[in-house]
């Protein structure tokens, strides 16, 4: 397990009968790192999230998560993973710190790490005087930046962000990315999917999915020079269209 | 006459000021862009411009009727796509196209110019239901629909939100050719980027209008010193500019960061300092902002 590697994938396919939605990705994601899985919508992202994150088995292939393996141990990965998205999330009609609490249960962790997780993530997201506030009533920026916390409440090694940040005011946007950056500068490795293409430019690599393959992956710099682009939007079309 | 106009618009919602003293216009075959996030005010101004809510203080115009006392006219001349999908799942591609056609008195036949180049992308699944359609293909539809009775105006709110990068390329090509048949479109979106694709736009925060202008314009006005600088340290970096006497702002952008300093410097100058700094293989180059940059420098934080 002494691999500087938190996912690795190997040849991961999944067919639907006939038809191939996810075909032979292979990619390594190293720990601390921040990976952006791009695709079109239909091009196979979900399938291959869903198998990565243990809830799809996988038709053919290899992948580990976190050391664990996709195809035999997805309980294991369920529990050493964290996930956030944006349909997803808190409850609005609990309070800031019930939520802490409710997922903390839910990870089975005892109450005194709760208690500990619970101060340790008010203080940090400066939200101890909210604490008693129901979450519906906080503004979007805390609120994703709280569901956030929360997905890391059990300490995964590695946190999934599933369109973390849609349509959002572009500095809320950017304050949740400072998080992200926080989070990876700690060791922890992110994967996020985003349709947002400027958005990519924020991870360190990206790869890009187009009908069930994964037809780029590199650094947003590299991509850029590699398709003459200047932005990742323009990659993106090049490689899609 | 223009197709729209705006004058000193104001609606709350109990406390809550979502559209504050907004006024503007909008000419003949123009193309407007209401730009701004969540929660700006945006799809408030265009249920009030389509006539659907009533404002409580202001007034307005829309194809030269008043939204008040002539909306049953105005009703007949707009095109209003809504952010949500709004169309009937439960029929299929065509019967929705004709169902849109009767009610407003007309024929698909009639009108099918206009909707020619949209809905021939869209025709080989016309027996489809329209609930069973891709993102990119219910967006088609609802603009075949808003369009299928020759509107003089066209109300877009959010066409593009949720949709992917090449479908919005698609989407704004379809714009800029109903453009040139003289249909003005007021639209809006949160993706600051397809702001410049508009012939002048306004930027929206908290129910006010920050600045209009076309995007063009607002760029070469833009005076601050701006430079993106790149380094392999991004994160470290910015709290380190963050803290320097000289920073007026500092933003991630991407790969990159985009800096505002107090005083004018050479990109060199930036470099050099930064080098000395620690930060040993960063690149600082001068730049024009984005509508982004713009919109970041004017509007308000927001905790």
């Amino acid at each position: 397990m002494n691999t500087p590697f938190a996912i690795e994938v190997d040849k991961l396919t999944k067919r639907f009968g006939d038809f191939i939605a996810v075909n032979a990705i292979t990619f390594k994601v190293k720990k601390g790192e921040i990976f952006g899985f791009l695709g079109a919508n239909g091009a196979g992202k979900t399938t291959a999230i869903k198998m990565l994150i243990g809830l799809s088995k996988p038709t053919e292939g290899m992948g580990k998560i976190a050391g664990f393996n996709v195809d035999t141990e997805p309980e294991k990965i369920k529990k050493n993973i964290g996930y956030m998205s944006q349909k997803f999330s808190l409850y609005d009609d609990l309070t800031v710190v019930e939520n802490i609490q409710f997922y903390g249960g839910i990870y089975g962790l005892s109450r005194k790490k709760i208690k500990e997780k619970t101060t340790e993530i008010l203080e940090e997201l400066e939200l101890t005087e909210v604490s008693k506030s129901l979450v519906i009533s906080l503004p979007l920026g805390w609120k994703q930046r709280l569901a956030f916390a929360i997905s890391m409440v059990h300490d995964p090694e590695i946190v999934f962000l599933d369109e973390p940040t849609g349509g959002v005011d572009p500095r809320v946007r950017r304050q949740f990315w400072e998080t992200i950056y926080q989070v990876a500068e700690k060791g922890r490795t992110v994967f996020v999917t985003t349709h947002y293409m400027d958005e990519a430019e924020y991870c360190d690599r990206v790869s890009i999915m187009v009908a069930g393959k994964i037809e780029a992956l590199d650094t947003p710099h590299n991509l850029k020079q590699q398709f003459e682009a200047t932005s990742m939007d323009e990659v993106f079309l090049k490689l899609a269209r | 006459m223009d197709a729209i106009t705006v004058e000193h618009i104001t609606k709350k919602y109990g406390d809550v000021l979502a559209l504050n003293d907004v006024s503007f216009t909008v000419g003949k075959g123009e193309l407007f862009g209401l730009i701004g996030p969540d929660g700006a005010g945006k799809s408030t101004l265009f249920r009030i411009l389509t006539t659907l809510l009533l404002a409580d203080k202001g007034k307005g115009t829309v194809a030269g009727h008043p939204i008040v006392n002539e909306y049953k006219e105005i009703r007949k001349k707009v095109g209003y796509m809504p952010g949500r999908f709004s169309l009937y799942q439960d029929l299929s591609i065509e019967e929705n196209l004709s169902f849109f056609a009767t009610i407003f008195g007309t024929t698909v036949e009639d009108n099918y110019d206009l909707i020619k180049d949209i809905y021939v992308q869209i025709e080989p699944f016309k027996k489809r239901l329209a609930g069973k359609l891709s993102g990119g293909m219910k967006q088609k539809l609802a603009l075949c629909c808003a369009l299928i009775h020759k509107p003089e105006v066209l109300f877009l709110d959010e066409p593009t939100t949720g949709v992917d990068a090449v479908s919005r390329v698609e989407f704004w090509d379809m714009l800029k050719k109903l453009k040139t048949k003289g249909i003005a479109i007021l639209v809006s979106t949160p993706y600051m980027d397809e702001a410049t694709l508009c012939d002048r736009i306004a930027l929206i925060q908290n129910g006010e209008i920050l600045k209009i202008d076309s995007p063009q314009q607002m760029i070469s006005n833009f005076e601050k010193p701006l430079f993106s600088i790149n380094s392999t340290e991004t994160y470290r970096l910015l709290n380190y500019l963050r803290v320097q006497n000289f920073t007026e702002s500092v933003l991630p952008f991407g790969e990159n960061l985009h800096l505002i300093t107090n005083e004018p410097y050479e990109a060199s100058q930036i470099e050099y300092h930064l080098k000395i700094a620690g930060f040993s293989d960063n690149t600082a180059k001068t730049i024009q902002p984005t509508v982004e940059d713009i919109f970041l420098d004017i509007s308000q934080p927001v905790n």
